[in-house]
């Protein structure tokens, strides 16, 4: 049974599934054999198969994810940074330089303080220990330039589109350059601030109606009338 | 127990002081997303029985001290506000809400997914805006539903309700009148997905045989007030569609 111009169906927690449904652990449980989901997710078709994406849930870092974060407080030789996850991130400011780290000359709060974003690569984390970043990699490091939008982790999917359907319409659309962190964090920039209004309020509209039919389409349109009624 | 004898609460048909039947709930409303600053939130009445609940986390508590190396704690306030009552009441924590809080944590404990966040805290702020009868289990529906809009991992919902004698008879959802008049109180929370019971109390005298219709009695109750978080939760993604 297909909700109106949803998706697919919605299933809460308690609900038990279609044993057909794939889904990973801790968004489907097994209790008795019998597959149970545990959040707000939507179940729906694709190619032959039943897949179950949740419709809000807790980001949770894993090595390798590229990330946003934001930087919180500093440490004696670390930043400490909010990656929108329940566990702080620490930044070593030697993995920031590249190099060892000279208190004499090198100042922590001239480098990065509180309050500015960074763009890095979880080194490793195993939930016994808080993540840890670099910045080592090409395209990660301080954000100087640009905007960030916080949406919903479980709605960066959604941003990026089937085949990179949904970013590729955007960025054609705007001009704007993006980058949608798996932490709920998208890095946008544009060629000026009207761009970058409208482009903010689209990906606004993916976060909130991500599960609803035709969506791609109706962002298009937000963005063209948008663009006609401020004239750029 | 001392029942105010001036009133009957049970009249010659058998309805309640409020007209009632006695298997019958009090009118339930729900609403989620209230909050815009918690992860999650609720607001629950059950008649004129109104709590707010907000979730916060998980995440790193400031003292570290309380954390688990293998899940995480909940911590459950359960507070009425000054005004939720008809004579002023203290705003500090009393004996009785330091011990529903306590209660109210257990009930949900048995169905969150704590193991998945180690070491960090989820917090549960349960207000209750207006008391009349039933506010721990008010509050421990409101939890459930918080918590499911907080996106936090649950193997099911629960729901609660209270259960009572007054004049002789089993009746469902007590409020005040009856909670302070009558012979007893059985708050009940229960997860009907899971079969499972999570907070049972006794306030009073009852039989074993009372207590098992009073249990079935409430179960039903809370069977249809889960059916109603599930309709409330899944009207919040629906309705988006509407509006456009």
């Amino acid at each position: 049974m297909i909700s109106r111009g949803l998706h697919g169906v919605i299933v809460l927690p308690g609900d038990r599934l279609d044993s057909r449904v794939e889904g990973k652990y801790p968004e489907v449980i097994e209790v008795n054999s019998l597959k149970i989901a545990t959040l707000i997710s939507l179940v729906s078709q694709r190619d032959d198969k039943l897949i179950i994406v949740p419709l809000k849930n807790i980001y949770m870092p894993e090595p390798g994810h590229i990330v946003i974060g934001l930087v919180e407080s500093i440490g004696m030789v670390n930043w400490f940074v909010d990656i929108n996850s329940p566990y702080q991130a620490i930044l070593h400011v030697q993995d920031f330089l590249g190099r060892p780290f000279n208190p004499a000359s090198d100042d922590l709060y001239k480098l990065m303080k509180p309050g500015d974003y960074v763009k890095a690569k979880v080194l490793s984390f195993d939930k016994t220990r808080n993540p840890v970043l670099s910045v080592q990699g090409e395209g990660l490091g301080k954000i100087v330039k640009g905007t960030i939008v916080d949406i919903q982790p479980a709605k960066i999917p959604r941003v990026i589109g089937k085949k990179r359907s949904m970013i590729s319409m955007l960025e054609e659309k705007t001009g704007c350059s993006i980058f949608p962190a798996v932490n709920g964090r998208v890095y946008i920039e544009c060629p000026n601030r009207e761009l970058e209004a409208i482009l903010v309020m689209a990906i606004r509209l993916i976060d909130r109606e991500s599960h609803r039919v035709g969506l791609t389409e109706r962002v298009a349109k937000f963005i063209d009338e948008e663009r006609m009624r401020r004239g750029v | 127990m001392q029942g105010k004898k001036s009133m009957r609460l049970i009249d010659e048909r058998g309805l309640r002081h409020d007209g009632r039947r006695p298997d019958e709930i009090r009118p339930i409303r729900m609403q989620v997303g209230v909050l815009a600053n918690a992860s999650g939130s609720a607001l629950v009445e059950y008649g004129k029985t109104k709590v707010l609940a907000a979730v916060y986390g998980p995440r790193e508590p400031q003292q570290k001290f309380m954390i688990l190396p293998d899940k995480a704690i909940l911590r459950v306030r359960y507070h009425m506000a000054p005004f939720s009552t008809t004579e002023r009441k203290s705003p500090a924590p009393s004996r009785r809400e330091i011990e529903l809080s306590k209660v109210i944590r257990e009930a949900l404990e048995d169905v969150v997914l704590t193991s998945e966040y180690p070491r960090t805290v989820i917090d549960i702020f349960i207000e209750v805006l207006q008391a009349d009868g039933g506010t721990r289990v008010a509050g421990i529906t409101a939890s459930s539903l918080a918590l499911a809009d907080a996106g936090i991992p649950m193997k099911a919902l629960v729901a609660g309700v209270a259960v009572g004698k007054v004049d002789g008879v089993l009746v469902l959802d007590v409020d005040e009148v009856e909670d302070s008049s009558g012979e007893a109180d059985m708050p009940i929370a229960a997860a009907p997905d899971l079969n499972l019971i999570t907070l049972f109390q006794i306030n009073g005298v009852l039989t074993e045989e009372e207590v098992e219709r009073g249990l079935s009695m409430a179960l039903k109750a809370i069977q249809y007030i889960v059916s109603l978080e599930k309709s409330t939760l899944k009207q919040k993604y629906e309705a988006i569609g509407e509006e456009v």
